[in-house]
């Protein structure tokens, strides 16, 4: 009787300690950087060459949220993820400085044109043939693709619940060491609050924090670290079920959006023309908006 | 006859206005490439139909059935009826009262077996946003999000489904390849809901799921909702700051601004990015749509992000120091001129009255 007692106080103390480690995965993507963003006019796809490209913004917030885990229980670990061309292994190298531990690079001829379906598809492959991961994390979007589908679709394809908009959470441990995931939501009206079994996908907003920057230390274990490749696998995908063949939606046209509105511009140059655009500002604050 | 599903919402028992929205979204959608575009009505570049509703006629109906599923109990789901509707899924359980992906898409995919629609529309708020995704994996189909335009080829059958892509300076329509039903979401607040016509009739099925379907692994706790100055959403009057205004230390010249004519302060994303006001203030496709009656952006160059945000608003100021600052094509009122040259002037002016 008293074996048993102590051996649950030590399980529990485990627990309570967290002897126990998660292994969470986080879901990258190498993206153009926005700011000065070129389009083929004829294809209409992002002109690549010559662009820099780097770890989309949204997720570095993913990452930050990983690395929270970790700051708490060192023996946490984080595999980063991304599908993308050979050269998304400079994003990997960024997420591995940041501070996670292991990194794979999907990447293929055969998954290019894949839309976010088969795009979650691939990615729900590669994560189950890899680890047992108590935790998934995405970014909450893509700056280039904007859909914010692929989080929920990964999800969804391994069959796990997903709490999307996270603000924040905690892992706890029960009293049998299991973790149970406390997580807060950020929706129109409000924070909502939900506990979550484990594992669960996550996708993080902003709101989780200010993401770190790189150390020193961490950017030299980055440059030496090794990134595990995957390529095209016929015994992980079919040939329909990635690319444009395992994509269902199709792009069929592409085109420049119109713009309408015919403003009234004013351009004051010196000190008294800035005065009378200010009282035109006002006037129409008051006119036109009834305010003021 | 084409049959429509919309996944409509409620927020503490009563329909949520988004629910009319989507039945106006539906009613529109048949034609080619005229969506929601009518005489006089001026388009703005996402295909905003900023004319007034229109009243739902017989007409509509022979090329349509437009159902929605309202989850969640609700005094009013009649009203859905009232704004378009023919039909109303009621999914009458507390349960269905909160978001659980997983419980919402088992809903939905038992919905989708019995009525085998052509198409299934949400909005893009966090609910269908998420629920979408998960659900169209499920049915093996493709999904479309944020829409801004959708057209229906009601011969056909095929769902047109048009949004901003790449960075956002282009549009791309898009069409599902293979799966069933066609799913999009399409932005909220870009559609005013139909008249409502009382004379219609109500056609509501009350149903009610268990076992299984009930299952979730996520469990609901509660809300802490927004004070009433933090959300952006129902303003009146919004005055957004952007990269223009250089650094933290000057972000105090929009609150100010703001602060005087009692409006809510906005920001750009890379404002919020940058940290100089919090995730709620962000106004754009990755923070919030807005429709105030007065929107002034200052320092803003109007990336298509922030323009799908608000662009619908009545009317639009802006103050940018660069005269080719696209912003300007979507203002009333445009002003070249250095923020820092103008917004001292008008806070003065404007703390003198």
């Amino acid at each position: 009787m008293r074996e048993k007692n102590s051996q649950e106080t030590l399980r529990r103390h485990a627990a309570q300690f967290s002897y126990v480690a998660p292994n969470i995965a986080v879901l990258i993507k190498h993206v153009p950087e926005t700011e000065n963003l070129k389009i083929d006019e004829k294809t209409g796809t992002v002109v690549r060459k010559g662009q820099n490209a780097i770890v989309n913004p949204m997720d570095l917030y993913a990452i930050e949220a990983a690395l929270t885990v970790k700051d708490k229980n060192h023996k946490t670990d984080i595999t980063v993820i991304t599908m993308g061309p050979p050269n998304a292994e400079r994003s990997l190298r960024e997420a591995l400085s940041m501070g996670c531990d292991n990194a794979v690079l999907i990447s293929g001829r055969e998954f290019a044109g894949s839309d976010t379906f088969a795009t979650s598809l691939v990615l729900s492959r590669v994560i189950k043939g890899l680890k047992n991961y108590d935790l998934i994390l995405c970014g909450e979007r893509a700056t280039d693709g904007d859909t914010g589908q692929v989080g929920p679709a990964v999800a969804s394809f391994l069959d796990y619940p997903v709490i999307t908009y996270v603000s924040n959470f905690k892992l706890n441990t029960n009293n049998s060491g299991e973790f149970i995931a406390s997580v807060d939501r950020i929706v129109e009206e409000g924070i909502e609050h939900y506990e979550a079994e484990l594992p669960v996908v996550l996708t993080i907003s902003k709101a989780i924090g200010v993401p770190r920057i790189p150390t020193l230390s961490g950017k030299k274990r980055a440059k030496k670290a090794v990134i595990k490749n995957i390529g095209f696998n016929p015994e992980l995908f079919g040939e329909d079920e990635v690319g444009l063949n395992g994509s269902p939606t199709r792009v069929i046209k592409l085109y420049r959006p119109k713009v309408k509105r015919n403003p009234l511009i004013i351009i004051p140059k010196n000190e008294e023309e800035i005065e009378a655009a200010a009282d035109k500002l006002i006037d129409f604050l008051k006119n036109e908006a009834g305010i003021v | 006859m084409k049959k429509i599903l919309l996944l409509g919402e409620t927020k503490k028992n009563r329909v949520k206005m988004v629910s009319y929205e989507l039945i106006a979204r539906a009613r529109r959608l048949p034609g080619k490439g005229e969506v929601g575009r009518k005489k006089g009505g001026s388009v703005g570049i996402n295909g905003i139909d900023r004319s007034r509703g229109i009243t739902v006629g017989k007409a509509d109906d022979d090329t349509l059935e437009v159902v929605v599923i309202l989850p969640g109990e609700a005094e009013n789901p009649e009203e859905l009826c009232y704004r378009g509707a023919d039909r109303v899924l009621h999914i009458d359980q507390k349960e269905f009262n909160y978001f659980s992906p997983e419980r919402l898409q088992k809903a939905l995919s038992a919905i989708i077996k019995k009525e085998d629609p052509d198409v299934l529309i949400a909005a893009a708020t966090t609910t269908g946003r998420t629920v979408m995704p998960y659900l169209a994996v499920k049915e093996k189909t493709g999904l479309t999000a944020d829409c801004t335009e959708l057209k229906l080829d009601t011969e056909s059958g095929t769902l047109y489904q048009t949004r901003p892509a790449v960075g956002g300076n282009i549009m791309a329509t898009i069409k599902t390849a293979f799966g069933k039903p066609q799913m999009a979401t399409v932005r909220q607040n870009s559609m005013k809901p139909l008249d409502r016509d009382e004379s219609r009739k109500v056609n509501i099925e009350n149903l009610a799921f268990s076992g299984d379907i009930l299952k979730s692994r996520i469990k609901y706790l509660g809300i802490t909702e927004f004070k009433e100055r933090e959300t952006l959403k129902d303003a009146k009057v919004i005055i957004s700051g952007g990269r223009g205004l250089k650094k933290k230390d000057n972000f105090f010249l929009i609150e100010e601004f703001a602060e005087l004519i009692h409006a809510h302060a906005g920001a750009s994303r890379e404002a919020v990015d940058r940290g100089w006001i919090s995730y709620p203030h962000q106004v754009g496709l990755s923070g919030k749509t807005v429709n105030p009656e007065l929107y002034v952006a200052v320092g803003i160059s109007g990336a298509i992000q922030h323009l799908a945000g608000m662009q619908t608003s009545k009317k639009i100021v802006s103050i940018n120091i660069d005269p080719g600052a696209q912003i300007f094509s979507v203002s009333d009122l445009g002003i070249v001129c250095d923020l820092f040259d103008i917004l001292p002037v008008v806070i003065k002016k404007l703390r003198g009255r």
